[in-house]
């Protein structure tokens, strides 16, 4: 959810919801724009202020505010936020007083970014003209005094502002809680982790707040000329994060076609890093992993089998039980793998994913033999959806399995090979958002890029042979 | 697999010649004479000095050195200590106090220097580079503004309207920056053995954003600071910070991308299809030939890409080629390789450059139509040359390989094998 806006219907990313509005958010709209309305009627405009020309003023913070809001930055990344008009609303409470506050803050109901639903704009001016007159009363009744700040009172003004600020800030975010609350239409709960981001996201919108403050000392000298050049710095930084979206969108799809590069060499196993990556991702919400280590072990599951490449072909395409060197070669492939992805600046933890991801709970995995708790986390998760798959595909040797056959064989290996936990987690995970299996595999063109020996189906164990 | 030092780091210490050098000693120089005017000022008329702006801006200035900004292409930038600096050097009054007469320009060069060096120690003490280089071209910029507005301008502009004072600073902002970039240019031409006005391009297109925030931010800071006095400076933190974390954010996903696509470039090695550290050096060779044929960063970026990935697609083959070496296989095969490469790299859908380079790689430079790219006969070229020579430093390897490119002006662009042999010729110097 961006920062103080209401986004009905309008997820962040992935496909596009039906945007609808449910009667008890509706209600609470009408609520929120009878409160303003009133409000706002009941308080006396410009009155407070002592500026020379009130009117000229407030058409430029609204200019301001307007173009702030209009501009809102496309919001792929949680963490990533633009969200500076709360600067004018509050230059506006210093300079004007509560009501042209209001009064700047309703200019959101005119912005020129999409809000498709009527009811989406009423409330959004609604919001955007209570905050700011909550903010403007608080800033006077501390103050005492609108207008120009007076440099001799400084640490008043101060204060008063930063109350102003939050207040500002707590009553935009308190409106917008509300309806996110209310306009749940029985659907599954948002799957984000709002939480982890949520001080980010008021840490910011404070600092964006404390810009009021730098605008209303400007306008001593400058006039207008103030809201213009606040304007330079917002839009770089602006800029500079919608590059960062650019570039991470990128990054994701080129890691993606680079994974898939690596899997065309085992026509059975295609879209494996991709699905066990999806899975993983699963286990970490449902056990509450925070947003960053999310992001990591996705990238883990992506790449989990990516030394499967150092494995001969020979090996992986024999029939039959293995020598021990051959099997030696496969027990490899987690190392390998490390050692390609070991210079990728992320975190130190995905890379333990990738090096134990064939670990067991009882300590007869490889490549270390760790048992339990010594097996890093990313590593216990990754071994669950990467079983899960090869269970749910086919293999040369076998059709796949059914999804609730499959679960029955990961509680069975539950506490042996796998850890309970994690287990537990991904079954109530694929219980609440099901589990999209793969087009069934039909017989491959090319015999070449046939795999036997699948590593990862645990009902299916590697023979070696005995010497 | 042993590691090689790098040979960027090397050329880089061999590179603190002329131009590095010039500036620190103008740097040192500075330095020293606005301390020694500083003292004799504190001595005569310490009264007189605004004490607390000095260490208000000076911890800006340390503050802003302390969260530098590493930007795409290994370079460093320290936005907000650049604000602190240039709003210090441009300070009209504070609370309508002035301080004209008791802000000489060589304080203002004194506290910038001390708010630097303070702001340094924790980089050294926590085993970064101290970022020397970039600390003196700031500081020179800085006193180039200080002195001229200081001693000539701020006593024209007083009392003038607020228009004209505005426009005055933004003009000696932009001095400053096009200071501050211009030997940026300098020393990274140097370092990187690119031509200066290519250098200079890349970094103009680099920092004009930037320096348009710092500018504005040195404007906005100047005057609420003569409205509000200094603590008004901490409101202004916030947003200053909200920037920085945008431009952090951006580098340091690009940089995590490279990292990525250098890794990953790895499984055909991996895989044994080609030689350890094959795609490496290619990439290293390819982007060395483009800068010295004058390619802008973002063609180098691209190129650098492809020559890393230009192998990829031989996991589509069945079986290894021997040694990995394309040079060795027919031409037709050459093809194919490309072909599955490129198809490989347009999955990601944001590449297309990339794979265009990879696509053309195998073609020959003379009377294939369309012409390659100049990336392509780049990599093409590159490749040959290491799969001929490989990780050799043997000098008589090297010119042997090159003579055989010469022969063939067919295959590869004779623009690009000379710019390969001067590249070569540095290498093999490098490692004596």
């Amino acid at each position: 959810m961006s920062s103080g806006q209401l986004g009905i219907g309008r997820p962040v990313a992935g496909p596009p919801r039906e945007a609808r509005i449910t009667p008890a958010a509706w209600v609470y709209i009408g609520v929120v724009v009878l409160a303003a309305t009133v409000l706002v009627a009941r308080t006396p405009v410009l009155a407070a202020t002592h500026a020379k020309n009130p009117w000229a003023d407030l058409v430029v913070l609204q200019v301001l505010f307007l173009i702030c809001d209009s501009a809102r930055a496309p919001l792929t990344s949680r963490q990533t936020i633009w969200s500076p008009s709360s600067a004018a609303t509050l230059a506006a409470a210093v300079l004007l007083g509560p009501a042209a506050a209001a009064f700047v803050g309703a200019v959101s109901l005119v912005s020129v970014r999409r809000q498709p639903l009527l009811g989406e704009r009423l409330f959004n001016g609604a919001v955007h003209a209570l905050s700011g007159l909550a903010a403007g009363s608080a800033y006077l009744a501390i103050n005492h005094h609108v207008g120009l700040p007076d440099y001799q009172h400084f640490s008043r003004i101060m204060l008063a502002f930063a109350v102003a600020a939050v207040v500002h800030v707590a009553a935009n975010h308190g409106m917008i809680w509300m309806i996110n609350r209310l306009n749940r239409p029985g659907g599954p709960p948002r799957a984000e982790a709002s939480e982890s981001s949520l001080t980010l996201l008021l840490a910011s919108d404070l600092g964006y707040a404390s810009l009021g403050l730098v605008i209303a000392s400007l306008w001593i000298n400058l006039g207008w000329f103030s809201a213009v050049i606040v304007l330079v710095p917002l839009f770089v930084a602006r800029w500079a994060m919608a590059q960062f979206t650019e570039e991470q969108r990128a990054y994701t799809a080129t890691m993606n076609a680079l994974c898939q590069a690596v899997e065309t060499k085992d026509y059975y196993t295609r879209g494996h890093g991709d699905r066990v990556s999806r899975g993983a991702v699963m286990i970490a919400r449902k056990i509450g992993m925070s947003s960053a280590r999310t992001e990591a072990i996705k990238f883990a599951g992506m790449l989990h089998d990516v030394g499967k490449l150092g494995v001969p072909t020979q090996v992986l395409q024999k029939t039959g039980p293995l020598t021990e060197d051959e099997f030696a070669a496969i027990q490899l492939h987690p190392m390998r793998g490390l050692e390609i992805v070991r210079e990728i600046g992320f975190l130190f933890e995905a890379l333990n994913g990738i090096m134990h991801h064939h670990e067991r709970i009882d300590g007869r995995g490889y490549p270390m033999g760790l048992a339990g708790h010594e097996i890093p986390e990313f590593a216990r998760v990754i071994a669950v959806a990467d079983a899960f798959d090869s269970m749910t595909t086919t293999r040369s040797y076998r059709e796949a399995k059914s999804i609730d056959l499959a679960i029955a064989e990961l509680r069975q290996g539950a506490g042996s090979q796998f850890d309970p936990v994690v287990v537990e987690a991904f079954i109530a995970a694929i219980g609440q958002q099901g589990w999209e299996l793969p087009v069934p595999a039909g017989p491959p063109a090319d015999l070449a890029m046939v795999t036997v020996q699948d590593h990862d189906d645990p009902t299916a164990p590697l023979q070696v042979v005995i010497p | 697999m042993a590691r090689r030092p790098e040979p960027d780091r090397m050329a880089y210490w061999q590179a603190v010649d002329s131009g590095r050098l010039l500036l620190m000693a103008a740097a040192a120089m500075l330095v020293t004479a606005a301390f020694a005017s500083t003292a004799v000022i504190v001595h005569q008329q310490q009264q007189l000095i605004d004490w607390n702006a000095a260490l208000a801006f000076g911890g800006l200035i340390a503050f802003g050195e302390l969260l530098r900004l590493a930007l795409p292409g290994a370079r460093e930038a320290a936005p907000i200590a650049m604000v602190g600096a240039m709003s210090y050097a441009l300070l009209l009054t504070v609370r309508g106090e002035r301080p004209g007469v008791t802000l000489p320009p060589v304080l203002v060069i004194a506290v910038c220097a001390v708010g630097m060096m303070v702001g340094a120690l924790p980089h050294i003490a926590a085993g970064r580079p101290a970022g020397v280089t970039g600390m003196c071209s700031r500081l020179v910029a800085v006193a180039g503004v200080a002195f001229i507005f200081r001693s000539v301008v701020s006593g024209f502009v007083a009392g003038k309207p607020w228009e004209l004072i505005v426009a005055v600073m933004a003009l000696l902002i932009f001095f400053g920056w096009l200071i501050d970039t211009v030997v940026g240019a300098l020393i990274r031409a140097d370092d990187v053995g690119a031509r200066f006005a290519v250098a200079l391009v890349d970094e103009i297109r680099l920092q004009w954003r930037l320096g348009l925030a710092v500018g504005a931010s040195v404007i906005i800071t100047v005057f609420s600071v003569q409205a509000m006095g200094l603590p008004v400076l901490i409101a202004f933190i916030g947003p200053l910070l909200v920037t920085q974390v945008a431009f952090r954010r951006y580098a340091g996903i690009r940089a995590t991308y490279l990292q990525t696509v250098r890794s990953l470039a790895r499984v055909t090695e991996v895989a044994g299809y080609v030689e350890a550290g094959h795609s490496r050096r290619v990439s290293r060779l390819a982007v060395a030939v483009g800068r010295g044929l004058g390619m802008a960063e973002p063609e180098l970026l691209a190129l650098e890409y492809a020559a890393l990935m230009h192998d990829i697609g031989q996991l589509s083959l069945r079986d290894p080629i021997p040694g990995g070496a394309t040079v060795l296989v027919s031409a037709a095969d050459q093809q194919r390789i490309a072909e599955l490469g490129a198809e490989v790299i347009s999955q990601a859908g944001v590449l297309d450059n990339v794979a265009h380079l990879v696509r053309c790689q195998a073609w020959p430079a003379r009377g294939h139509d369309p012409v390659p790219p100049l990336g392509s006969m780049i990599i093409r070229a590159a490749n040959a040359f290491d799969d001929m020579v490989g990780s050799s430093t043997d000098r008589d390897r090297s010119v042997a390989a090159l003579d055989r490119m010469r022969l063939d002006p067919v295959g590869y662009d004779v623009a690009v094998v000379t710019a390969l042999s001067e590249v070569a010729s540095r290498r093999v110097a490098s490692r004596l």
